[in-house]
């Protein structure tokens, strides 16, 4: 049995960890994918204290060196649930494990647009991720499809790639001083992608605006950036989650279940930066070295 | 078993004349997502050896990316007999990266 698994290895997690194992306790992080969680997506990071410049990759791999020396087991398995009791068991699909607390620090996955052949066609023209696949579109058209402040730094980024990129905001004052000027920037406001048309590989989208005017525009990419889901579904049993699906918790991760804490961007919170995913990952790591030494 | 090299010299040897099924990492050295992928496959190949891993680098590799209509990367395709049979996007796991190659 550990003293505390951690659920996602991303800068949440890690933190985590670090202060799990440097309070001499047990830790397992699972993780589904790779460690980093989405800061390896970042091209640079520029507001972290004392590592100006870093690439989210770099900064990723020195946090799990430095969690790895530090002793915390690393599994890359994807936890499905969670049983609560005085031991809590963490269920993946290669197995069960054990620990006296369990920390969620499962962040979020990328926000669709719900449209019906959108998972067929990701990769096949349609993209989340504008730093990973912008170069495949060098000298054609492309379009954000805009949720989020992001939206507008990735259509900026592409601006520098693409011949022209169409800028769809639902947003009516979406654009308004954004684009840095760029001249092949279109912005398309108070309106948004309601189709996806393709012939085995995306090839237009219809753009329809709050008065229901809708239009077609030819293009080579479209990328989506609508914000973040959290990944807390599968333990809504355990944990309050506010109506955006963000664990309802305070400063202080803690849930409605003794020895189950939050911890990082699935939490609701008012700031989502790595800065913060760190603060979490301390905070609920010494809730649960508190509450283990409460137990004893 | 390693991760092969692929490129357009030995991509038809090594990939598309291969006797067991063959997962190809369609990556970039720019791509954060592509890099963390990469220990996964490392892992995956290790471990196994009842198909093969190849890694395919889409700057020093455009022909065989514009092959495929590769337009987001990481992307994964397993080949079995010369022909694609699955495809993935994006970052995953070492469970789905060998759930993928699973019923092949």
């Amino acid at each position: 049995m550990y003293d505390i698994i951690v659920i996602g290895a991303g800068p949440a997690g890690m933190t985590a960890a670090i202060y799990g194992r440097r309070a001499s306790k047990s830790v397992l992080l699972l993780e589904a994918r790779s460690f980093g969680g989405q800061i390896i997506n970042a091209h640079r990071i520029e507001n972290y204290p004392a590592e100006p410049g870093i690439s989210g990759v770099d900064y990723a791999m020195k946090l799990y060196e430095q969690t790895n020396a530090l002793g915390a087991e690393f599994k890359f398995e994807r936890a499905l649930s969670i049983r609560d009791g005085e031991v809590k068991t963490v269920v993946t699909a290669s197995g069960e494990y054990q620990a006296k607390t369990v920390i969620i620090a499962t962040g979020s996955d990328n926000g669709k647009l719900g449209l019906p052949n959108e998972a067929e066609l990701t990769g096949r023209g349609v993209s989340y991720c504008a730093t990973c696949d912008g170069a495949f579109f060098k000298g054609k058209t492309v379009a954000v499809a805009a949720g989020n402040a992001k939206a507008y730094s990735d259509a900026v980024y592409l601006s520098d790639i693409a011949q022209t990129v169409y800028l769809i905001d639902r947003d009516p004052n979406g654009g308004k001083g954004q684009t840095e000027g760029r001249d092949n920037i279109k912005v398309i406001s108070d309106s948004r992608v309601t189709k996806l048309i393709a012939d085995k590989r995306l090839t237009a989208i219809e753009v329809t605006d709050s008065r229901g005017g809708s239009r077609e525009i030819e293009l080579d990419g479209l990328f989506v950036s609508v914000g973040r889901v959290p990944e807390n579904q599968s333990f809504e049993e355990l944990i309050d989650l506010d109506s955006n699906g963000y664990a309802a918790s305070e400063e202080n991760c803690l849930t409605r279940t003794a020895g189950i804490f939050v911890a990082g961007d699935n939490r609701a919170k008012t700031l989502r930066q790595l800065v913060t995913a760190a603060s979490d990952g301390a905070v609920a790591a010494t809730q649960a070295v508190k509450y283990i030494a409460a137990r004893k | 078993m390693k991760v092969i090299k692929a490129d357009s010299k030995n991509f038809e040897n090594e990939v598309l004349r291969s006797d067991v099924p063959v997962i190809v990492d369609f990556n970039a050295d720019w791509c954060g997502p592509c890099r963390m992928l990469g220990p996964v496959l490392e892992q995956v190949a290790a471990e196994n050896d009842g198909f093969k891993v190849a890694a395919v680098n889409v700057d020093e590799n455009e022909d065989i990316a514009f092959e495929y209509g590769i337009s987001s990367i990481p992307c994964l395709i397993v080949f079995k007999d010369g022909q694609e049979v699955k495809r993935s996007v994006g970052l995953i796991g070492k469970e789905q990266v060998l759930s993928l190659v699973g019923g092949v």
